[in-house]
């Protein structure tokens, strides 16, 4: 073994500190071997991925209920959208049976001492590390969010490494963890205007689309004057679906855009043309939506505001449902948005959203604002799919 | 002939070989049940890999493929050892959490389907008898 530990991750990888931590010590030193980190470093915190019993099934339910044994969590740990929202889950259609199911996955992670706000957007919940923190999150979206717009770093870490990274507070120092893997490998200017979570999930499209064709991973972005936090959510969440992409730099509104040496060669440049081109990639043809939903990644508060202000005395006539983190639903309750949302006959699906939760099928089409979403409802749950702003998202639930 | 390679997974295990040039997926690509490959046009559909030291160039797909080699494991369906030419993170961690002893770095041209081997995930090496 070339990678240096120390005398206490030893013991954990000997199993002196018990059974799941010698497990996580055993995935942790392995993948730094395969990735040659020299060494391990402590996070301050990790998101956990693989939370849907859809996708985790009986077999992952009985690795977490064996990690449960004597796991313990070492640092603050959040966790993904689940299956289904806890408390309203019969509203929203969901069996029995999955129900149970999925409850038992989170009394695993319960037991465990994650914290089971079951969301994708932990950096809306207080798991906010600071610039430049070591952590091991997983949730694609979340990672290309906390390595870009906040500036610490993570890996795209897997369900099993992440619950690894946080059984033992640490994770092998390679990858994005290191100044050398984080410079911009090419130059992309947007020679367009960008605005709402619609369009900034299409230019991620874009730029996600480009890196692949060019075999890159890091895009420096010029060209944007300004973003808002929901525009920068729905952008991490379509580049890094379309792209693969976990970290990118932003003039003027990221933290190390200046930081490192700039990429030689061409700078790329978008145009209109191409971005009405994307859109179009993500309109189905023969379109009859049934279904709404906001909230992908999950709704801010502010998104939450300018729902209730948008469907204030009307009525929905379609399936809409409204996606967030369970605590910004309840600041939502307080403020007094819920009831004229709800009011209205729109459903908030807390802790859960429409790429994890098991509606495969079950609506024909669907119209979003996020380009992620559009992904996954084509390939997961045989959605048509239309993307449009929230206006047009809200506008198509009460015509 | 004795090949070296570099371990993944500890543990020794020995059997009957089968080896596809292509890319293995388990969440989607094979059947944890019947430890049947099932991705259509892959070079081993319909072959069980059950107890069979399973040999291929490197993983691909989701990772919740780490859980069904860990369900194939718990229904006596996966393989007895895995050799790749480049692990990835998937197989990897699959190996670890369902203890399959695993090799990687290895030529795996020098070896044939139906070969009789020796896989040592604690040494590294994998013996071809």
């Amino acid at each position: 073994m070339s990678m240096r530990l120390t005398p206490e991750e030893q013991d954990m990888l000997d199993g002196k500190l018990g059974k799941s931590v010698q497990k996580s010590m055993e995935i942790l030193t392995t993948l730094g071997e395969i990735f040659d980190a020299g060494c391990m470093v402590d996070v301050y915190s990790v998101q956990v991925a693989g939370v849907s019993y859809a996708n985790l099934g009986e077999a992952g339910l009985e690795f977490l209920n064996e990690m449960a044994e004597d796991g313990n969590v070492k640092v603050l740990t959040t966790l993904n959208p689940a299956g289904m929202d806890r408390e309203n889950w019969r509203a929203l259609g969901i069996d029995e049976e999955f129900a149970k199911n999925q409850i038992r996955v989170i009394e695993a992670f319960a037991k465990m001492g994650v914290i089971t706000t079951c969301s994708c957007t932990p950096y809306f919940i207080g798991n906010i590390p600071h610039f430049g923190q070591h952590i091991a999150w997983a949730e694609s979206s979340a990672v290309c969010y906390a390595n870009s717009v906040i500036g610490a770093r993570t890996n795209r870490e897997g369900g099993p490494s992440a619950l690894a990274s946080a059984l033992t507070g640490r994770t092998p120092k390679y990858g994005y963890h290191l100044d050398e893997n984080r410079y911009g490998q090419v130059s992309m200017k947007v020679n367009a205007q960008v605005r709402g979570t619609d369009e900034f999930g299409i230019l991620g499209k874009t730029i996600g689309d480009k890196l692949i064709k060019l075999g890159k991973n890091i895009p420096l972005i010029t060209g944007i004057p300004s973003a808002t936090v929901e525009e920068l959510k729905s952008f991490c969440a379509s580049i890094a679906t379309y792209g693969g992409t976990a970290l990118f730099h932003m003039e003027d509104i990221t933290p190390e855009f200046h930081r490192y040496p700039k990429p030689s060669g061409n700078v790329y440049e978008i145009n209109q043309e191409e971005l009405e081109k994307a859109r179009f990639e993500l309109v189905d043809d023969n379109l009859e939506v049934d279904f709404v939903s906001v909230g992908c990644p999950h709704a801010s508060i502010n998104e939450i505001e300018k729902i209730a202000s948008l469907l204030k005395g009307k009525k929905v006539k379609r399936e809409f449902w409204i996606t967030t983190a369970r605590p910004i639903k309840r600041i939502a309750d307080e403020a007094g948005y819920s009831k004229i949302i709800e009011d209205a006959g729109a459903k908030f699906a807390a802790d859960t959203c429409c790429v994890v939760a098991p509606i495969e099928g079950r609506f024909k089409g669907m119209i979003v604002d996020s380009a992620k979403a559009c992904y996954y409802g084509r390939a997961k749950n045989k959605f048509k799919v239309r993307i449009g702003t929230l206006e047009e998202c809200v506008m198509e639930a009460t015509k | 002939m004795k090949l070296k390679g570099r371990k993944i997974y500890k543990g020794v295990a020995e059997g009957e070989a089968i080896v596809t040039k292509d890319g293995i997926s388990f969440y989607g690509g094979v059947d944890p049940d019947t430890g049947k490959v099932v991705e259509v046009g892959h070079e081993l559909e319909g072959q069980s890999i059950a107890g069979k030291i399973l040999i291929f160039p490197t993983g691909k797909g989701s990772t919740v493929g780490s859980y069904t080699l860990y369900r194939m494991k718990k229904k006596n369906t996966a393989p007895a050892a895995i050799v790749n030419e480049q692990i990835d993170t998937i197989i990897a961690v699959g190996c670890i959490i369902s203890e399959i002893p695993c090799v990687d770095k290895i030529d795996i041209n020098e070896i044939k389907t139906g070969q009789k081997m020796v896989v040592n995930g604690s040494e590294g090496t994998v013996e071809v008898k």
